[in-house]
């Protein structure tokens, strides 16, 4: 109950600095917390990426194996997406299989890096409807600060960036990078007070009555989306959290990730 | 899989006949089953879907239960044999996502408020997948919702908009979605509230907002059709003792 109480005071402070035009840690509406990236922390992984994005901790690794295609696409490689809630990361999760929470997370950072075709997954194959590369991208919750979805974007092409193919492992040939040709950046706004926020702390996350994510290409192009949480949004606001997730992504995609 | 067509338009019309702004044929049928408080079934295309809701309802087990409001549960499911390759019965991660974002569609318009330690039961089973599912599956829940005799605030109306060949069209069918360049399925009030929205593909900006101003016409559509359906099945029954009547106009929209 006495959560409950803090809950509704926390909200009515919140609220009323979004109406003057504030966030409660100082940033603008669509200014994103302090990004880190770091490459090469998981050894044994093929690739990996330590995202910080304000408090949010990611760990995002990435392992590649030679196995048998999709029958329904035999001559591309396969991409299999997870995401973990560990219960390290939060006092609200707690161990199992992934529930819908994680499971939408994965879904939709596997959305981006597929549909903006990442990862050129025809050169990944090596007979085709038989033996294909398949990379697994586990994303690893260590701290969850909030926007969960686009620190793990972040940090899963910045994983797959630094990632090389273990071919000599698998005697098959010479170790290569990972070919990938574009950078998709996921950005996710809520409404709140009927103004859009970027970046999302955990506790304007835990007030948003709607989360809107964005994933758009170096082209501008977008290539995702995913609307999620029970208010509604319109035509406008949609558009408008468009055009802001545009602008903030290239800043992303340059300041940290085409280094 | 089959083939990848050559060209998804010629001459204006599109592989099975549509203009581009068309919605495929839709089939509705109320309260099909008798064991749930509301059901639907809803041939859309070539998909054959069911709906049915229970509740408001005792939410077990009693942890789950929310003092303040009703707990809504939707489970989109796909028969085994509702697509050409069997698929493994029970929840995939797929239908666990479209069953998140489902219920997320519904909850703005259902007074959940006036029903706490209640759940609301939404089932979708898809019995003939021919793409399109999500939105032809919300389509038949509000149908149904509305069935059961559940307090809304409106209908929510959903279709998808996809390219192909370059163009924005309306109501992805297969293979205009296996091969298509991007699908955003869509739901929203009859005000235009959106309330689900999912896209994949490649879509410039200027292109994905056309295709949301399509969208709207089509979820237009589709709101004219539940309505016409409800207006059929219950206007009726209801005159027969006019006191009760509903006027037309009650059955309507979440932002009148």
């Amino acid at each position: 109950m006495s959560d409950d109480v803090m809950a509704e005071i926390h909200r009515d402070y919140l609220f009323n600095l979004v109406l003057k035009g504030e966030r409660d840690d100082g940033r603008a509406f669509d200014e994103f917390r302090d990004i880190s990236i770091e490459t090469g922390v998981a050894g044994m992984a093929e690739g990996s990426a330590l995202v910080t994005l304000g408090d949010t901790q990611i760990l995002v690794g990435i392992k590649i194996q030679p196995g048998e295609p999709f029958p329904d696409t035999p001559d591309v490689g396969v991409i299999i997406t997870n995401a973990e809630l560990i219960p390290m990361a939060s006092p609200e999760y707690e161990a199992g299989p992934p529930r819908e929470g994680a499971i939408e997370i994965a879904r939709v950072v596997d959305r981006g890096i597929r549909e903006s075709k990442a990862i050129d997954l025809e050169k990944l194959c090596m007979i085709e409807g038989e033996k294909v590369w398949i990379i697994f991208i586990d994303i690893h919750v260590l701290n969850n600060g909030g926007n969960i979805i686009d620190a793990a974007s972040i940090g899963s092409i910045a994983a797959l960036l630094s990632t090389t193919l273990p071919a000599e492992r698998y005697g098959l040939g010479e170790d290569s990078p990972l070919p990938v040709r574009d950078i998709p950046v996921a950005v996710t706004a809520i409404e709140f007070g009927g103004e859009l926020l970027l970046d999302p702390s955990l506790e304007e996350g835990k007030l948003a009555g709607t989360v809107y994510t964005v994933i758009t290409n170096s082209d501008g192009g977008i290539s995702g989306m995913q609307k999620s949480g029970i208010e509604p949004l319109t035509i406008d606001q949609v558009m408008r959290v468009v055009d802001m997730a545009g602008t903030a992504a290239v800043k992303i995609r340059e300041k940290f990730l085409e280094v | 899989m089959s083939e990848k067509p050559e060209h998804f338009i010629i001459d204006g019309k599109r592989l099975d006949g549509r203009r581009v702004d068309e919605l495929r044929s839709v089939k509705i049928k109320l309260s099909p089953l008798d064991r749930a408080d509301g059901s639907c079934y809803l041939e859309w295309g070539r998909n054959k879907i069911m709906a049915a809701v229970y509740g408001p309802r005792e939410l077990h087990p009693r942890h789950r239960q929310d003092m303040t409001k009703a707990v809504v549960q939707y489970r989109y499911n796909m028969a085994a044999f509702s697509v050409n390759d069997r698929i493994r019965p029970g929840h995939s991660r797929r239908s666990i996502e479209i069953s998140k974002v489902g219920r997320d569609a519904f909850e703005y318009v259902l007074f959940t408020k006036f029903f706490p330690k209640t759940a609301i039961d939404i089932f979708i089973e898809v019995l003939q997948a021919d793409a399109g599912t999500r939105t032809a599956g919300i389509n038949a829940a509000s149908l149904a919702l509305a069935d059961a005799g559940i307090p809304m605030r409106g209908l929510i109306s959903a279709c998808a908009v996809g390219k192909v060949d370059g163009e924005i069209v309306l109501d992805l069918m297969k293979e205009e979605d296996n091969f298509g360049e991007a699908d955003v399925p869509v739901a929203m009030t009859a005000g235009g509230k959106i309330t689900h929205l999912q896209m994949d593909g490649h879509l410039t900006r200027d292109e994905f907002y056309e295709a949301l101003k399509l969208a709207k016409i089509g979820c237009d559509k589709v709101y004219k059709l539940q309505r016409q359906a409800l207006i059929e099945k219950y206007s009726g029954e209801y005159a027969e003792n006019d006191e009760d009547a509903i006027p037309q106009a009650q059955i309507g929209d979440a932002d009148e």
